[in-house]
């Protein structure tokens, strides 16, 4: 059981979870996630990935959306509460040495992920640029984090009601025209990846990006997370999170993330009924 | 498999009990049939197929057997269960001394009567199917096996393992399926404490998470770690070895002494052909975990989504392919083929379980190949392209090779393809554990005689080390394992 011992709401739909984990923040490194589920038979396998650690403490730190029936329940749960299962740190960490010169561009929630990845890159002497999104104000999350890792941070959003109005593919061009980074590491909605993607590959700018794809029990044997990437098959959560954003087939990845919209959009439908959460609002 | 009701078998069996019986008289008897839920409405629910044998039939049945002196058919036994002896403890209506019996040898009857291949094991020598010339009059030791196990769980008669006072040795397994259930029982008895390590929420592996609902009821399987539990085993789930805590850690910083790997075979085959990752591909692992361990098929209550799946095209003929195409019409399919490149005699799987998936509607297509999936504008399956094959020369595993005819693709429709042609061993252990050699398949390298991998400290045994193999072999290496660790602890 894992002790929820801070819950903190970062937005309309976003939250912070800090959790007892002593195994996995022993061991953890930036780029891997963990799966949890609430106890039960019923209860989904959610992979979600690990925005911090403290292993003296023994936790970890869990940054959600909550997108769908089984994250709206996790929401609910407020500390003092635990969570019944919990299983990782999955996957390969980042690859970090001193590359130079680091963009990191992260949207949405999947600026979380990427916080631990500018600081070990940061750690390892790289000059780091973090361009983080969101569609509002109101969706931006851990700025002040963020300005602390980063050499320079450049905040933007979709309607710009907060920084520049811009989507961050904007000034990724520039950086990549200006800046010439050796590295860019993008993580967020898999469209904002494979933007981004494209963005870099004009330039020759090597670019990591982090999938999130489908899973179920991340150890590598159902195959329900497969990818293609230069044509292989590969398995996000044993060869991954990380990849060459520009080998990628973010077409095929984009479909296979659609496999269960129709059931999730019922499911979704049910939980705002449960929850009473009013429609349109989360 | 029988149409009639339980109650009639029962009554029928009965009817030809006696007291004692001529050689003639004994080889006149009729094989029991399986009582079985009727096909049409199991294909509605996901409760177990076979109902097991009525007191009456498993007296009959076990009066067949002829206590031959050779016991042909515990040569046919992986881990050599005196057959004809607990048969005849079951013909002198004494369950108790029966079960004592399979004891020696099994851990797990009541899982492997469900389960193991009898007709490629002991009732492939019987003395009795020889004499018919017909394998399927072969005494039914399966049956005999799980009908002792059942009674004596109903009756909770079940022998209490006696644990020899503590070692002072900590030892830990790798996985909960039944490689690592029968090495932490018998490393536990031997007096060391035991940890089991568990990668998913639930232990049991392949027994819970593949093996569905209705041919092993998980309630056997959790009564089974329960056991273990009782025992002083710590299961410990939502641990993955290599990731949560590397082998060499385990081992040098927690103090383990030892260490036994029973990982399994879970990495699910692919073929390599077009549209493979198109949406409405499933691995049968896939399809299977949603359904048995996240239990998808209970709509109503799993939040776990299942495809929703109409026209079902399954690869593969072994026990995988069987269980996920039973599966697919259980949630709902109104077609299910199965797909196989060779022949009926060549399929792979549990004779019963073709049985049973022919009695509940499923198609088979035989010496088909698929040579690619294709989409519907949305990259959806819409159908699948086969070439139809003939059987060649006997090949490597002695079966006959399929040869695809060329210029025979056909084009069929089907919304869902689910890939059943294997598993391969998951390569995380050996990824992140230095020492551990494996073959060219991934497998494993151990010492045949103890299991000891090629890593000081470290044993495995179980789909690892065979490849994707059987529940009663993978519970015999670990057993075999345990035996050679409690020799190593003890200098
Ligand atoms: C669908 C299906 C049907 C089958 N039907 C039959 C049948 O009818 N009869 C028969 O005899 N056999 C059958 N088999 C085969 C049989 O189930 C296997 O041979 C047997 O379960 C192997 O046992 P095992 O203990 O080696 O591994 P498994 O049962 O595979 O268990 C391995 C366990 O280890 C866990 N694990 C893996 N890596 C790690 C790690 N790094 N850290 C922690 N835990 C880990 C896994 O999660 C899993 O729970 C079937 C297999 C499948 C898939
Ligand atoms: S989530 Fe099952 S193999 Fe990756």
């Amino acid at each position: 059981m894992h002790r929820i011992i801070e819950k903190e709401q970062l937005s309309a739909e976003v939250f912070r979870f800090k959790v007892e984990a002593p195994n996995i923040a022993r061991e953890r490194k930036a780029g891997q996630f963990i799966i949890l589920q609430m106890g039960g038979d019923y209860n989904e396998r959610i992979p979600l990935t690990i925005a911090d650690a403290d292993p003296e403490e023994g936790t970890i730190t869990l940054i959600f959306q909550a997108v769908g029936e089984s994250t709206h329940r996790l929401a609910l749960l407020n500390v003092g509460d635990s969570i019944a299962n919990l299983l990782g740190p999955l996957g390969k960490p980042t690859h970090i040495e001193n590359f130079g010169r680091c963009v990191c561009v992260g949207g949405g929630i999947g600026v979380a992920p990427l916080y631990p990845i500018v600081k070990a890159l940061k750690a390892a002497g790289n000059q780091v640029k973090v361009i983080i999104g969101a569609r509002n104000k109101g969706l931006i999350i851990m700025e002040e984090e963020m300005r602390k890792a980063a050499d320079e941070l450049i905040v933007v959003t979709d309607d710009g009601s907060y920084g520049r109005k811009a989507l961050v593919t904007e000034p990724l061009k520039e950086l990549c025209s200006t800046w010439a980074p050796n590295l860019a590491v993008a993580i967020g909605p898999p469209i904002m990846m494979k933007f981004c993607a494209l963005a870099t590959k004009e330039f020759g700018v090597k670019t990591v990006v982090s999938l999130n794809t489908i899973m179920i029990d991340g150890t590598g044997m159902c195959g329900g997370c497969r990818v293609s990437i230069d044509g292989q098959t590969k398995f996000v959560c044993v060869d991954g999170p990380e990849f060459d954003g520009h080998q990628v087939d973010w077409n095929n990845m984009l479909t296979r993330l659609g496999t269960y919209k129709s059931q999730e959009a019922m499911a979704h439908h049910r939980c705002h009924i449960d929850l009473n959460i009013e429609e349109g609002k989360a | 498999m029988s149409e009639k009701s339980r109650e009639v078998l029962e009554e029928e069996a009965k009817a030809l009990l006696k007291d004692s019986y001529t050689a003639k008289e004994r080889a006149s008897l009729p094989v029991q049939p399986m009582p079985s839920q009727d096909p049409k409405q199991r294909i509605h629910n996901m409760d177990e197929v076979a109902l097991g044998y009525t007191d009456s039939q498993a007296l009959l049945e076990a009066n067949r057997c002829l206590n031959c002196k050779n016991k042909p058919c515990v040569e046919g036994c992986p881990v050599g269960i005196d057959i004809p002896a607990f048969i005849h403890h079951i013909t002198q209506r004494d369950i108790k001394a029966a079960g004592d019996e399979i004891a020696k040898a099994s851990l797990l009857p009541a899982i492997c009567g469900r389960v193991c291949p009898q007709e490629n094991q002991c009732q492939l020598y019987c003395t009795v199917g020889k004499m018919h010339k017909d394998i399927d009059q072969s005494v039914s030791i399966g049956r005999l096996e799980r009908y002792v196990a059942d009674t004596l769980a109903k009756e909770n008669e079940q022998s209490v393992a006696k644990i020899a006072p503590p070692t002072g040795k900590k030892v830990c397994v790798v996985g909960s399926g039944p490689a690592s259930i029968a090495a932490a029982a018998d490393l536990c008895k031997a007096g060391h404490k035991v940890t089991m390590f568990e990668a998913l929420h639930k232990g049991g592996g392949v027994l819970v998470y593949g093996i569905p609902e209705f041919r092993l009821p998980k309630a056997i399987v959790a009564r089974e770690l329960a056991k273990l539990t009782a025992m002083g085993v710590d299961i410990q789930t939502n641990f993955l070895v290599g990731r949560t805590r590397s082998i060499k850690e385990l081992m040098e910083k927690d103090g383990y002494d030892a260490v036994f790997v029973g990982s399994g075979a879970g990495l699910p085959k692919f073929m390599g052909i077009d549209g493979e990752n198109l949406v409405g591909v499933l691995s049968a692992n896939e399809f299977l975990t949603r359904s048995n361990l996240m239990k998808a098929y209970d709509h109503e209550h799993a939040l776990t989504p299942m495809p929703q799946i109409s026209k079902v095209a399954v690869f593969g003929g072994g026990n995988v392919a069987m269980d996920a195409a039973r599966t697919a019409l259980r949630l709902g399919a109104q077609k299910v083929s199965v797909i196989y490149r060779r022949s009926e005699n060549e399929l792979p799987a549990r004779k019963e379980e073709v049985g049973h998936a022919k009695e509940e509607g499923v198609e088979f297509l035989l010496l088909h190949n698929p040579s690619r999936i294709i989409a519907d504008e949305s990259g959806h399956v819409k159908g699948v392209e086969l070439l139809t094959c003939e059987l060649g020369e006997p090949d490597a595993s002695g079966r006959r090779s399929p040869v695809e005819i060329p210029g025979s693709e056909t084009f069929y429709e089907y919304d869902t393809v689910i890939v059943a042609i294997g598993n391969n061993s998951n390569p995380l252990i050996k990824m992140t554990t230095e020492g551990i050699e494996t073959t060219r398949k991934g497998t494993f390298v151990v010492n045949p005689d103890t299991n000891e991998t090629t890593l000081k400290g470290v044993w495995a045994g179980g789909d690892i080390v065979l490849g994707a193999a059987t529940v009663i072999l993978a519970m015999g290496q670990g057993r075999k394992a345990a035996k050679a660790m409690n020799e190593y602890l003890a200098k």
